[in-house]
């Protein structure tokens, strides 16, 4: 079984840049582990994140990378313990948890598997990643449940999963109620999540992504400052004409961007995303494509339906926009809240923003 | 749809039925109440609670194979599309035609079972000795226990039975089909003397009996016996034309057997009675046998029959009165 990672090194590595920066000693050392796992220099990566943790040692970020360093080197029962701690002090953080399941996966102990996964999914119920990955478990426990009901062994052969290790703790930029430490909170600040952006420097140290992709404070949209002023779909609204209007037009953006997602119509779907769009996690603009596109293109029917959307207006051609969205594939049926950021471009409102949140 | 497709085909079976068994008292449950809510939430698209029941059901029957590869589809409908029940690529089709048919089976039994107070019209006559009785029903795969409650047959249990792969109304060795007819059991053997494809035991019973001979049939080595330690249960048509129960189900009525003397009856359409139906039925055949045997004393053998002779009779009804079929030595 291998692992299957996505292709967010790159942002790692270009966020990690910045942060070297802002905090030389510690980030050097968080960078250069990073930097020397990806060139498959194993024990060094793991020198370098245990002085990394010599000095910080409650520290997430490190944490986590230690675990996936002694993953790849085949030391699992140790990356386990590091998981596993994570989990416990930072309940909230899906990662941790969807890294035990890939572990657990390889040891073929789907049942532990699924439950990682589970956990992972009630913290942050749109977590693609965990729900693919627990989509792959699924498909291997029933495989199991056929190998006992029809009396064969299909073997190994069916066997191979390929469920993704995350890479980076707290990927999803923004994502609200990131790492809020269970527990004692001394030494936590290292984890202290960007939406609190008067602990900056902190943050940059703890959640490189986050200041890599977002040049201003994070998240700014799910405290927005500005008093929200709810439109769509309220006939209300007519005070404002011109938030309104915009309201009108953002709707229709909307459904139209559910048409295609829902139609499995990848290339229109993409081309509701702003060229400026932050990807979950600050990959490639490209790499995210194809994600995309791998995941819309699988088997399968796609239903996304919105529901009563709330636009507030932020500037002429800058709305926030909050509904919920009722997802349902072959594989899946989640409902979550949605915030979007959607920029005004040449009469065409196109999404800068999405991320999961009130 | 995901699994609402492979469902229908169950579901349409056993609709007929389901109308008569609501006030059956069982005091077996065994795996069917559990299987049929899972089906009905399946039904209902409650995937997540059909999951939880049928690991339940895998839990109180680890060995149960219909509820893995239930279990299978459910979890695979999760992470994708399923095509049909036993959604597995390559999964040998004889197999998989079993535990469809067993499911079909036992769901069949459980929504169409008799009323607690109707009795199969074939046990008539229940000799004090006699504590129990077997009826085998070999077209819904189940077997009745009766106990004998002065005279009046009492429902106990039923339960899940496999038969011949090629059913039942056996006539010749080998045609793998288990026979009809009225026969008792005829010994015990223990699970230390047989191998563990018997399971926890087995009772041969009567066949062929006098009647089976005189129709030609041949065959012998019909039992009642148990399934392999890794097997809850086998498909509907399994045996060589034994009848087959789960261990725990043998167990169970092994406790009331007794050789010599259990009557097992074995037919493929079973005539539930009304208990009043039943009565004027059994009153008929014993005014019959009444009658005859007034004819026999009036012609002055029945020193001769008491004495000599031990005789067996098979009646049969003919265009609406018993009438003797066949006698012989007994």
């Amino acid at each position: 079984m291998s692992l299957n990672y996505p292709r967010h090194m790159l942002s790692l590595a270009a966020g990690l840049l910045l942060v070297a920066l802002a905090f030389p000693v510690h980030a050097d050392s968080l960078q250069d582990a990073s930097l020397l796992l990806k060139q498959g220099q194993k024990p060094q990566a793991l020198d370098k994140i245990d002085q990394y943790l010599a000095g910080k040692p409650k520290d997430a970020q490190g944490r986590f990378l230690r675990g996936l360093i002694l993953t790849e080197m085949g030391r699992t029962s140790e990356a386990i313990t590091v998981f596993t701690k994570l989990t416990e002090d930072y309940p909230e953080l899906p990662e941790p948890y969807n890294n035990l399941a890939v572990i657990y996966a390889q040891q073929k102990n789907y049942e532990k598997a699924k439950q990682s996964l589970e956990m992972a999914i009630r913290t942050h119920p749109s977590y693609a990643t965990a729900h693919e990955n627990l989509g792959d478990i699924y498909a291997q426990l029933a495989s199991q449940a056929y190998d006992k009901a029809l009396q064969i062994d299909s073997g190994n052969a069916s066997a191979q999963t390929k469920l993704a290790m995350i890479r980076d703790l707290m990927g999803s930029a923004g994502r609200p109620g990131t790492a809020r430490p269970a527990g004692k909170t001394s030494g936590a600040a290292s984890a202290t999540p960007p939406a609190k952006p008067l602990e900056e420097k902190t943050v940059v140290a703890a959640a490189p992504k986050t200041v890599a992709t977002a040049p201003k404070p994070p998240a700014p949209v799910a405290t927005a400052p500005t008093p929200a002023v709810p439109v769509a779909a309220a006939p209300i609204a007519a005070a404002k004409p011109a938030v309104d209007l915009a309201g009108n037009e953002i709707a229709k953006s909307l459904d139209a961007w559910a048409a295609a997602w829902s139609k499995k119509n990848v290339k229109a779907y993409l081309a509701f995303y702003a060229k400026n769009f932050q990807t979950p996690g600050g990959s490639s603009r490209a790499s995210w494509e194809a994600e995309r596109a791998q995941r819309i293109n699988k088997p399968g029917g796609i239903q996304v339906d919105i529901e009563n959307p709330k636009v507030s207006q932020d500037g002429p051609d800058h709305v926030t926009v909050r509904f919920r969205q009722h997802y349902r594939s072959a594989s899946l049926k989640t409902s979550s809240n949605k915030v979007m950021v959607l920029v005004r471009n040449e009469g065409r409102w196109l999404i800068q923003q999405e991320r999961v949140g009130k | 749809m995901r699994l609402r497709l492979c469902v229908a085909a169950a579901a349409c079976l056993l609709a007929c039925g389901a109308a008569t068994a609501a006030d059956a008292r069982y005091s077996d449950a065994g795996p069917e109440p559990v299987l049929a809510h899972v089906f009905e939430q399946i039904e209902q698209n409650h995937l997540d609670v059909a999951l939880q029941q049928v690991e339940a059901l895998i839990k109180a029957y680890p060995k149960f194979r219909l509820a893995h590869l239930i279990m299978g589809d459910l979890l695979l409908a999760r992470a994708g599309p399923i095509q049909a029940f036993g959604n597995k690529l390559n999964a040998p089709p004889g197999t998989l035609a079993g535990l469809r048919a067993e499911a079909i089976a036992r769901l069949n039994a459980y929504r169409d079972k008799p009323p607690a107070n109707y009795l199969p019209r074939y046990l008539l006559q229940m000799p004090p000795d006699q504590k129990f009785a077997i009826v085998v029903d070999t077209q819904k795969s189940r077997l009745y226990l009766y106990q004998n409650q002065k005279g009046t047959p009492r429902f106990v249990a039923d339960y899940y039975i496999s038969q011949g792969k090629l059913g039942a109304d056996k006539t010749r060795e080998g045609d793998q089909r288990t026979p009809i007819g009225v026969y008792h059991v005829t010994g015990s053997l223990s699970r230390a003397k047989l191998g563990d494809f018997y399971g926890s035991g087995a009772f041969p019973i009567s066949y062929p009996n006098e009647w089976d001979k005189r129709q030609g049939r041949s065959g012998h080595g019909i039992w009642l016996h148990g399934t392999p330690s890794d097997t809850f249960s086998r498909p509907p048509l399994a045996s060589d034309g034994c009848v087959v129960l789960a261990n725990q189900d043998l167990d169970a009525i092994s406790k009331q057997l007794q050789v010599g003397l259990t009557p097992v009856i074995i037919s493929n359409s079973i005539e539930w009675l009304s208990l009043d139906d039943w009565e004027a039925e059994r009153e008929s055949l014993r005014k019959e046998i009444a009658l005859w045997r007034t004819d026999w004393e009036s012609r002055d053998v029945e020193r001769y029959l008491a004495n000599v002779m031990k005789k067996r009779q098979y009646w049969i009804k003919e265009g609406g009165r018993w009438k003797i079929a066949y006698e012989g030595a007994g």
